[in-house]
């Protein structure tokens, strides 16, 4: 099993701190209607994006969902222009034009996040085939819910996926819920990798929260599709600790007592600091440091997105078409 | 379509060609005729998209095919045939049965550089991926304003075939062409054909290209101009296919060859028809039809599909919204299919799709003849 250097812990520590400061100054603004639309927060499985997407390239591929702060950031988005574009300002990822849901960086491979539950998954499949026609060795990484699993579409790209060896990772985020619903009320399974054999494909399940066993599986599953190895089903036990959306609380389909339990025994921040300092001789100061650093990062990165500039009437009908016929 | 009635076709496009059997060895499409203008071919309009795939798929390395049997079986409807065999498993991809993955997967690849062609075998299997259609590759560039381009073509046939009943007939024009973010071709001819999807392929945006299977065998005449494999027709103009003073048709695909049919009854009974040939749904030519009923000052619409918010509908209301309005001298009348999922049974079929003798009978109502 592999394990990441110190360095590279330190580095996860950061993105996942980024994250929460993130998801939790934006959690604050939309309740104080400060923001429009909708906000689906990741707090509490900010392991699962950034064990993964530590084995990325700026080349490799990523789509992701909703849900998909904690993914774009660990992939390399700015949580600047990402504040920008939840501010709806000219300066965001798309301009104002997409939201939360749909932030897209070409240099970072975020092909989009896509609002439509399971509908990044042919996509990523889709990043996958391109890179295996043009002879590079490019990843792609689908991110999604246990929601998404009983969506037409995932079972499709699976099989795709599968019969063309595509170097493409499944990443199931299973938190348990599709958004209200439990999951054993949506679907008889409970671990969602033995679907991977349906489609001849190998299927792992981990815990979600513990950022080195994601790293680890992730590792495996990211060098099997580079290899041409063919796909992977990575399964991440994980649990959200706020609500699907703001203006949920999250409790009247959950436990107090569980969703608090989580919170006291999963997080995956607390997981990782526990290793650092225990086991990596990293001091307290240290990563209270890179919060604080990272706190002050995030302090300019609003300060830019509420002093940039909004969208003009005329932008409206801005970027529907590309180009002109090209020769 | 019988020979007789391809050549009223011929007469009607003011073209006189002898037509030639088919070498049944070789198959090839192309015919000198004889005592025909010098450099003029025929071409079959199923040729006239093979053939436009294979000089895209020679032009530009990221261009490549992907749908259901579109590679060892040659196509459903043998618009792919041969080229699998000469550009090999890369450029031609063949699928499982599995629509939305193709369409979503297809728009994955075009999302990281490469220029997909996807088939549907027919647009009515495209309803189990229309929400990769319009979701993922109409409204992306919008969303993402600019930064990611979705260069991908979607084509099939579309409408009515013969006797296939209602979950194979259904015409999708004004579903798609409804659609801010997509462009949307219809093409009638051989040379709509291969000059629409050549551009289409090189248009960055997502296209829907429009067939018609029943039009797939139609034969054409292909100036040199359009052999040459430079050719593309601009997305976003209409042809005039006919000129006329009396009466503007506006219509488009298979519709045409019915309405040129119509027209030159019409032309028996005094009256000349300017059949206009939209070729592109959308971006929609207002400017031609406004500026022809400006002449005219009557004017029909003609689709093949159901009629409540239909392409006509469009056309009815971009001319009440203009300065056209005020030359009219009577209302749009629409011929449309019949307002029911398409019957099987022969008799019925035909009296659900716009025959010539519709158009006429509502053309001598609109002028009074």
């Amino acid at each position: 099993m592999s394990k990441p250097s110190k360095d590279q812990m330190l580095y996860m520590y950061r993105k996942m701190i980024e994250i929460r400061q993130f998801e939790e100054a934006a959690g604050t603004l939309y309740q104080s209607g400060q923001l429009p639309g909708f906000l689906h927060l990741y707090i509490g499985e900010e392991a699962t994006a950034v064990g993964v997407c530590v084995h990325l390239q700026d080349e490799d591929y990523i789509t992701s969902t909703h849900r998909g702060h904690g993914h774009l950031i660990a992939k390399g988005g700015r949580r600047d222009r990402m504040m920008a574009e939840l501010f709806a300002r000219t300066t965001g990822y798309c301009k104002g034009k997409g939201g939360s849901m749909h932030i897209a960086d070409k240099e970072t491979g975020i092909l989009g996040a896509n609002g439509v539950v399971g509908a990044g998954i042919p996509l990523a499949a889709g990043a996958a085939l391109s890179a295996k026609l043009r002879g590079t060795q490019q990843v792609a990484v689908s991110f999604f819910g246990d929601g998404a699993t009983n969506q037409g579409i995932f079972h499709e790209t699976l099989n795709l996926a599968a019969v063309w060896e595509l170097p493409v990772v499944f990443v199931c985020e299973n938190n348990r819920f599709g958004m209200g619903t439990p999951q054993s009320e949506h679907q008889r399974i409970e671990d969602i990798a033995v679907r991977a054999p349906s489609y001849d494909i190998p299927g792992v399940t981990v815990d979600g929260n513990d950022v080195l066993k994601v790293y680890a599986a992730a590792d495996e599953a990211v060098t099997r599709a580079r290899e041409g190895g063919g796909p992977t089903l990575l399964n991440c036990d994980t649990y959200r600790f706020r609500g699907h959306h703001i203006g949920d609380p999250g409790t009247s389909y959950r436990d107090r007592e569980e969703v608090q339990e989580q919170e006291r025994q999963r997080d995956p921040i607390r997981r990782l600091t526990e290793v650092l300092t225990e086991e990596e001789g990293v001091s307290e100061d240290e990563l209270s440091a890179i919060e604080a650093e990272l706190a002050k990062e995030l302090e300019s990165a609003l300060e830019f997105a509420k002093n940039s500039p909004e969208p003009l009437p005329e932008d409206a009908l801005n970027d529907l078409y590309a180009g002109s016929i090209q020769p | 379509m019988a020979l007789c009635a391809l050549r009223r076709l011929a007469r009607a496009s003011g073209t006189s060609v002898r037509f030639q059997r088919r070498c049944l060895v070789t198959g090839t499409a192309v015919r000198q005729v004889a005592g025909q203008e010098e450099g003029v071919v025929i071409m079959e309009v199923r040729d006239a998209l093979n053939t436009a795939m294979d000089e895209e798929l020679a032009n530009d390395d990221r261009v490549f095919l992907i749908g259901e049997e579109v590679a060892e079986y040659d196509g459903a409807y043998k618009i792919t045939r041969g080229l699998w065999k000469k550009w090999g498993d890369k450029r031609v991809v063949d699928t499982p049965i599995t629509e939305m993955g193709i369409a979503g997967v297809a728009v994955g690849a075009a999302m990281s550089g490469l220029r997909p062609i996807c088939e549907f075998m027919t647009f009515n299997f495209a309803m189990q991926a229309i929400d990769q259609i319009i979701n993922s590759a109409a409204k992306t560039y919008y969303m993402s304003a600019g930064e990611v381009p979705v260069p991908i073509v979607f084509r099939g046939p579309n409408g009515a075939s013969a006797g296939v009943a209602a979950q194979h007939s259904q015409d999708y024009s004004s579903w798609y062409s409804h659609c801010p973010g997509l462009k949307v071709l219809a093409p009638y001819s051989s040379e709509d054909a291969k000059g629409l999807l050549k551009a289409a392929v090189r248009d960055p945006n997502p296209v829907v290209f429009l067939e018609n299977e029943i039009m797939y065998g139609a034969k054409f005449p292909m100036s040199p101009e359009a052999m040459s494999p430079d050719f593309v027709l601009p997305i976003g103009q209409a042809k005039i296919e006919r000129a006329g003073d009396h009466l503007t048709i506006v219509t488009f695909s298979r519709m045409v060859g019915v309405a040129l049919e119509a027209a030159t009854e019409l032309e028996g009974r005094g009256v000349s028809c300017e059949v206009i040939n939209l070729r592109s749904l959308r971006p929609l030519d207002r400017h031609t039809i406004l500026e022809s009923v400006k002449k005219t000052h009557y004017v029909m619409s003609v689709e093949a599909g159901w009629p409540q918010c239909g392409v006509g509908s469009e056309v009815a209301a971009c001319i009440m919204e203009s300065e056209a309005f005020d030359y009219l001298d009577g209302p749009l009348l629409r011929v449309t299919g019949a307002d029911v999922p398409m019957p099987y049974a022969h008799n019925l079929e035909q009296l659900a799709i716009p025959q010539a003798s519709n158009i006429v009978d509502s053309a001598a109502r609109l002028l009074r003849l």
